[in-house]
């Protein structure tokens, strides 16, 4: 099999290769959320304790 | 000894700690599954003799509809533990569920949608199997707007964790709903293990594909509960420790 023939998907590469694709943009974007959230409230929380600890002192 | 590790589990710090060591392990495990799937799926097995290659769109749309299933079991599972024990924990594990399950139903709806359209000729049609499928994502974006809504975070999970719990009669409609109805949808091909209808070069990339998703959600649960952790606990000495740190 050649790679031609493999993308070419025997005539159902548009429902092929979008399927995969949007697959691939759900497992992603699975990953990348939590990553993202969790450096926020990270930073949310260090700020908040910084403030705290100014006030107080 | 067990009882000592679930005690030990159900702390949030215990939980953080031990989750991030095993979130790396799962998401390689993964990995190395979904790269073994994609190549026995896409590359080895042979096209189908009615469906040609269309039909490894079923290497995704397969374990993604079973794991729609699964994610919400688990996520009932955890809010009936959570409502019943008020283990803080399992009400994180089932809002964390929630958002995962509520994607893997919408990749599970719109592959089979693409899936349709050359075979059935048709993007979508409103058969038992599709429409109860429809009505799980609405229970999931229901879970998850039902959560958001209530600001107390302990009464929101005690609210979710009912509603879940009510929805689980969906579960067996979607799946015995190719049996007893006429669906347009066809009918199990791998649940039925005394012989299964379907060949093993094509069966192998179905369960390397479906183990692959499980692992999947299973370290993705994780980031998102680690996420959930931090935010209730954002007063504790440890979290504000770990938040100046990084």
């Amino acid at each position: 099999m050649n790679l031609n023939e493999f993308f070419h998907m025997g005539g159902y590469a548009f429902y092929v290769w979008t399927s995969y694709g949007i697959a691939l943009f759900v497992l992603l974007i699975n990953v990348i959320l939590p990553i993202l959230q969790r450096k926020k409230i990270l930073g949310r929380i260090a700020r908040a304790a910084r403030r705290t600890r100014r006030n107080t002192a | 000894m067990f009882n000592n590790f679930f005690h030990k589990m159900a702390s949030p710090k215990y939980f953080y700690r031990i989750s991030g060591i095993l979130i790396p392990w799962l998401a390689a495990g993964s990995a190395l599954l979904f790269l073994a799937g994609l190549y026995y799926g896409l590359v080895k097995a042979p096209p189908d003799y009615q469906q040609g290659d269309s039909y490894r769109i079923m290497f995704i749309h397969v374990p993604a509809a079973w794991m729609s299933m699964f994610i919400y079991m688990v996520m009932a599972g955890a809010g009936a533990i959570g409502l019943i024990w008020r283990i803080k924990l399992a009400e994180i594990m089932a809002i964390s569920s929630a958002t995962i399950g509520a994607w893997f139903t919408f990749l599970a709806l719109v592959t089979g949608s693409i899936w349709g359209k050359p075979m059935w000729g048709t993007w979508w049609v409103w058969d038992a199997r599709l429409t109860s499928e429809l009505i799980l994502l609405f229970l999931y974006l229901g879970v998850i707007a039902l959560y958001n809504a209530i600001d107390d975070k302990r009464t929101a999970a005690r609210a979710v964790a009912i509603l879940a719990l009510v929805g689980v009669v969906n579960i067996p409609i979607i799946h015995y709903s190719v049996e007893w109805w006429n669906t347009l949808h066809q009918g199990p091909t791998v649940t039925k293990f005394d012989k299964p209808s379907i060949h093993l070069s094509m069966l192998i990339p179905l369960l390397q594909m479906a183990v692959a998703f499980k692992l999947y959600y299973a370290f993705v649960v994780l980031m998102r509960a680690r996420c959930e952790v931090l935010e209730r606990e954002r007063n504790t000495g440890w979290v504000r420790e770990l938040a100046e740190k990084t």
